[in-house]
């Protein structure tokens, strides 16, 4: 087959950022101005309150109009955000919000298109669509609320869950191995990675403010609790002394370190991966610098596999932010050029219905009524 | 061959001519049905479509039916691999392929074995005779070559060395023997056009253009077609050839079209007519493959293609193009409707505008990829959860799809609705004449966004599930209109201001108030073509048996008797008049490509003591068979 060079949007230095066609507003804006008059009906304790919150505190940030704002969910609790919000919004079927997303953020390059997604909905019932949305890196942004559990059937496994999980459904444990979703994505291609912590405003906003501003799949997991059937499930990383020891924030163009006094690092293992150990043991300069911007995922992934099922390492933040044309960029930038091509040829409708072959039917005796 | 005394099959009495037949070499005829048959990789569509294409030129009716494996290439030479192309072609307006070939190309033993019981005695039977050696007789279970043997003696055979005649005439080229055989089709090609008088200059031309970077494989299919055709004008094995003159068809300006193109078509104009983009995202499925190809080449009329990861985000990613202001279209066969089913559902929650484009083919499953059926009209009309209708149009004929596309995108945008529209295979694959439209002729399809909050209660709220007072249709309020953003989904919605409800009489009043909105669009009323006026006995189908059935009704007036013909456009809503229409006959049959699904919604709609008649074999009816089905039927014998 033979391939042709595409003159592909974003390919040839143009640096085109996520929200960069959707039109602005010179009107303040505050968290109320993006509340719906919608009663929240989450459980008392949901996560989903808190990240519910930083969005609307976020999104005045961006200075976008906000009927150019909109948030496409599938099913779960999660997926009950759109209703919340006072933005357009579609509440649509089980795993199929980046499908959804996708027709609308093709056809319409002036619209920020964000997906609300869980651990179920994302990951086991829309698995397809989700890596599908990152191989293609369509410009959206999808917030994907893992809670390591399914709550709105009532408390099932989900494909996140620990091996071992007593639920509903798996009385005498999980035997059902997890995905690692940051992993998940950086193996499908994504461009933008990011993972956050509900109860970290601050963090979390900023992963939120670059996924929005990179042109491109964002893909941000939000680490959030169940408090009715997974409760406490990230505690080690909220309270408590070890916290400091866990948690493993990524900050672009340093060495990663962490600790109460950073006395942790992270250094190059034997196997080829990354791994934890003490800086006073290997020294300042053995430590990886992380750049998010680096093309080559090797070292992203490895930092996606340092968090383990027991969160003994967690690392959050920005896993990756690199540049790759975006396929509505591409798609409209064909559509574009045909259509000139189109308007110098003249071409109308007729002629297209017409084609190169016809003959004429004249009237004679017999067909003239 | 069909001379004049055989005609009268199809031909309306007074079409049928009384010329003698001329001591020339040359007979007039009304109507020809060809059949080249050969192996998967022998080129016989290809054949068979330049052929149709001089018939077209020429300005014959035609109707054709393309067969074909599923299969790329099944093992070369066996009978799961025969692909076949049947043409029928006249002087007047005909309405289908033709039951039986009146002249049968015959490429090797397997299409031979598999085609030679469709030909009538007498029939002409063209062999060639290089690829009837031990091993592929056998290979097809032939124990004694029929060439032969006795066993073709009803025929009038000729015995051609195709593939030798090819190549010889290919040496000076310098082409491998393998490859200058390859081009025995064209010389298949060249001697039936010097049968029927066509001429050569629009196939050397399509030739040259189809091998365009390769003018060296040009030159040598146009040689081995001529050789063909000087095969036919200098030996004297064939003693006749044989006019058919144009057909007079209606004035107007004509092209040769196939289902799938005119439903490609149809989209197309759709989109221009409403001045909408259109988003088709798609997965790939045979036999409806083709509109996605010949989408995918008009982006300059504003239209998207989106290939995607399945059937599924095939369909979301148009429904998300229709939320953004888009006509949002799908295309797909049966299996990938039944994945589509719950995005339908969430459309018909939305009451978002939708395009699904079912060309169906044979099921349970994967079925018959490559065969016709018509046995999703119970899937379209019921198969989601809930109660979720959606409208139904089908075409009748390939030419059809081009009026159904557009039908189907006006109810779409007028009642913000998904639509489905139901091709087959043979009206997708099948071509016909088309009488081009003047596109100022076609209806304005174009929809007025909503721009203004529309609360009645004055608070400046914008209610996304306030109706329109005539078609019961909800506002279409695009993403980008400010003041009016708004919230949808696969909640249940309350009536007007469109908040979740559970509230339970909102729940019965919001499932009626979608139903009412589909009986309530404005369909055409169903017309009956009785020309004695005395009939008793009503035949009512939808879909492609509209030219089959046409065709038995004919036949059985041509005997002397009265039958009526209906045919359904729209299945649902159905027309206003069908209880009216199906109450004045006394009798009513109904054949299906399926086990009955019209004649079991006829029956619960109305009472009616529909009769089905079906055929599920891949294939489209026979006009023959039909026209037995309903003699008996006139005659008081009807189908139980």
């Amino acid at each position: 087959m033979t391939t042709v060079d595409l003159p592909l949007p974003g390919s040839s230095g143009s640096k085109l950022g996520g929200l960069d066609l959707v039109p602005t507003t010179d009107e303040t804006q505050k968290a109320k101005d993006f509340t719906s008059d919608q009663e929240v009906r989450w459980c008392p304790g949901c996560g989903d309150y808190a990240v519910l919150a930083s969005v609307r505190s976020f999104l005045p940030e961006l200075g976008l109009k906000r009927e150019n704002i909109v948030f496409v969910s599938g099913i779960g609790c999660s997926s009950r955000f759109p209703y919340y919000l006072d933005t357009y919004g579609m509440h649509s079927i089980h795993g199929r919000a980046p499908a959804i997303a996708t027709g609308l953020a093709v056809t319409r390059p002036d619209l920020s298109v964000w997906v609300v997604t869980g651990d179920g909905d994302a990951l086991s019932i829309g698995g397809n669509h989700l890596i599908h949305a990152l191989r293609r890196n369509m410009n959206i942004t999808i917030l994907l609320f893992n809670n390591r559990i399914y709550g709105l059937t009532k408390g099932q496994y989900s494909p996140t869950s620990e091996v071992g999980k007593v639920t509903k459904s798996t009385p005498m444990g999980s035997v059902d191995a997890p995905f690692n979703p940051v992993s998940l994505a950086l193996g499908a291609e994504a461009t933008f990675v990011g993972r956050a912590l509900d109860s970290d405003r601050k963090g979390l906003t900023e992963v939120l403010r670059q996924a929005a501003a990179h042109r491109g799949a964002s893909l941000v997991e939000i680490f959030q609790d169940c408090p009715i059937f997974n409760d406490g499930s990230f505690d080690v990383l909220r309270k408590g002394d070890e916290v400091s020891q866990r948690l493993i924030p990524l900050v672009d163009g340093e060495p990663i370190r962490f600790g109460n006094d950073g006395e942790f690092g992270v250094v190059r293992a034997a196997s080829g991966g990354l791994e934890v150990r003490k800086v006073d043991e290997v020294g300042e300069d053995a430590l990886v610098v992380h750049r998010a911007d680096e093309q080559d995922p090797t070292q992203a992934f490895a930092l996606s596999r340092l968090s383990d099922q027991d969160l003994t390492h967690t690392v959050t933040g920005i896993f990756r932010n690199v540049e790759r044309p975006t396929y509505d960029d591409g798609a409209r930038a064909q559509v574009t050029a045909a259509t000139e091509q189109a308007q110098q040829r003249g071409d109308d409708l007729q002629a297209l219905l017409r084609g190169k072959d016809t003959w004429a039917v004249m009237p004679t005796p017999e067909n003239e009524q | 061959m069909s001379t004049d005394t055989e005609v009268g099959a199809e031909l309306p009495d007074h079409l049928v001519a009384h010329g003698e037949l001329r001591q020339t070499e040359v007979r007039q005829t009304h109507r020809v049905v060809i059949r080249f048959a050969g192996d998967s990789g022998d080129g016989m569509q290809l054949t068979g479509d330049r052929f149709t294409s001089e018939a077209a030129a020429f300005g014959n009716d035609l109707a054709t039916l393309p067969n074909f494996p599923a299969e790329i290439r099944a093992p070369a030479g066996t009978l799961p691999g025969v692909s076949s192309f049947q043409l029928h072609f006249a002087d007047y307006d005909i309405l289908t392929p033709g039951d039986r070939p009146d002249v049968l190309v015959a490429m090797n033993p397997a299409a031979l074995k598999s085609n030679l019981e469709d030909l009538p005695h007498g029939g002409v039977l063209i062999v060639n005779t290089d690829e009837f050696t031990k091993r592929n007789l056998a290979k097809v279970g032939y124990e004694s070559n029929p060439l032969e043997d006795d066993s073709l003696a009803p025929y009038q055979v000729h015995q051609v060395a195709m593939a030798t005649l090819t190549r010889t005439a290919l040496e000076p080229t310098g082409m491998s023997k393998k490859d200058a055989e390859r081009a025995k089709n064209m010389f298949a090609l060249g001697l039936l056009s010097w049968m029927y008088h066509r001429g050569t200059e629009g196939t050397e031309q399509f030739l040259r253009e189809k091998f365009a970077k390769k003018p060296e494989l040009a030159e040598a299919n146009i040689l081995a077609f001529r050789t063909g055709w000087n095969y036919g004008e200098t030996t004297e094995s064939f003693a006749v050839t044989y006019e058919v003159a144009p057909a007079a068809l209606p004035t107007g300006t004509y092209r040769q079209i196939t289902g799938n193109l005119a439903l490609a078509y149809g989209v197309v104009a759709a989109g221009q007519l409403a001045k909408l983009p259109v988003f088709l995202g798609t997965y790939p499925i045979t036999p409806a493959s083709d509109v996605l190809h010949e989408l995918s080449k008009h982006k300059g009329m504003g239209v998207t293609t989106f290939q995607a990861e399945d059937e599924i985000a095939g369909i979301g990613a148009a429904l998300g193009a229709s939320f953004g202001g888009s006509l949002g279209v799908t295309s797909t066969s049966g299996p990938g409707v039944a994945l589509k089913s719950e995005t339908i559902g969430l459309a018909v929650a939305l009451e978002l505008p939708l395009l699904i484009l079912d060309v169906q083919r044979g099921g349970p499953s994967t079925g018959l990829p490559t065969k016709t059926e018509q046995a999703d009209l119970l899937q379209a009309m019921y198969g989601r959860n809930g109660e979720a209708p959606v409208p139904i149009i089908a075409p009748a004929s390939p030419s059809e799809c081009f009026d159904a596309a557009i039908q189907a995108a006006r109810i779409a945008l007028t009642y913000r609705t998904p639509v489905f529209l139901l091709s087959d295979g043979a009206i997708a694959n099948g071509s016909e004449p088309w009488n081009v439209p003047d596109v100022d002729t076609l209806p304005d399809l174009s929809v007025e966004f909503a721009t203004e909050p529309n609360a009645p209660d004055g608070s400046g709220e914008f209610w996304p599930y306030l109706r329109d007072a005539d078609t019961l249709a909800r506002p279409w309020a695009v993403p980008g209109t400010a003041g009016l953003e708004h919230r949808i989904g696969g909640l249940e919605k309350a009536d007007g201001r469109g908040s979740i409800s559970y509230d339970p009489d909102n729940h019965d009043r919001m499932v009626r108030l979608r139903q009412a909105k589909i009986d309530g669009i404005e369909v055409p009323d169903v017309t009956v073509e009785d020309p004695d006026g005395d009939a008793e006995v009503l035949v009512l189908g939808w879909g492609s048996t509209f030219g089959p059935i046409g065709a038995a009704c004919r036949r059985v007036r041509g005997a002397g008797l009265s039958v009526a013909q209906a045919h359904l456009r729209n299945l649902n809503p159905l027309p206003d008049n069908l209880g009216e229409v199906l109450g004045r006959y006394r009798r009513v049959v109904v054949p299906e490509m399926n086990l009955g699904q019209l004649a079991m919604l006829l029956r619960a709609k109305y009472l009616v003591d529909a009769r089905s008649y079906t055929k599920v074999a891949g294939l489209p009816f026979g006009a023959e068979e039909l026209a037995g089905v309903l003699t008996d039927a006139v005659k008081g014998d009807l189908p139980a």
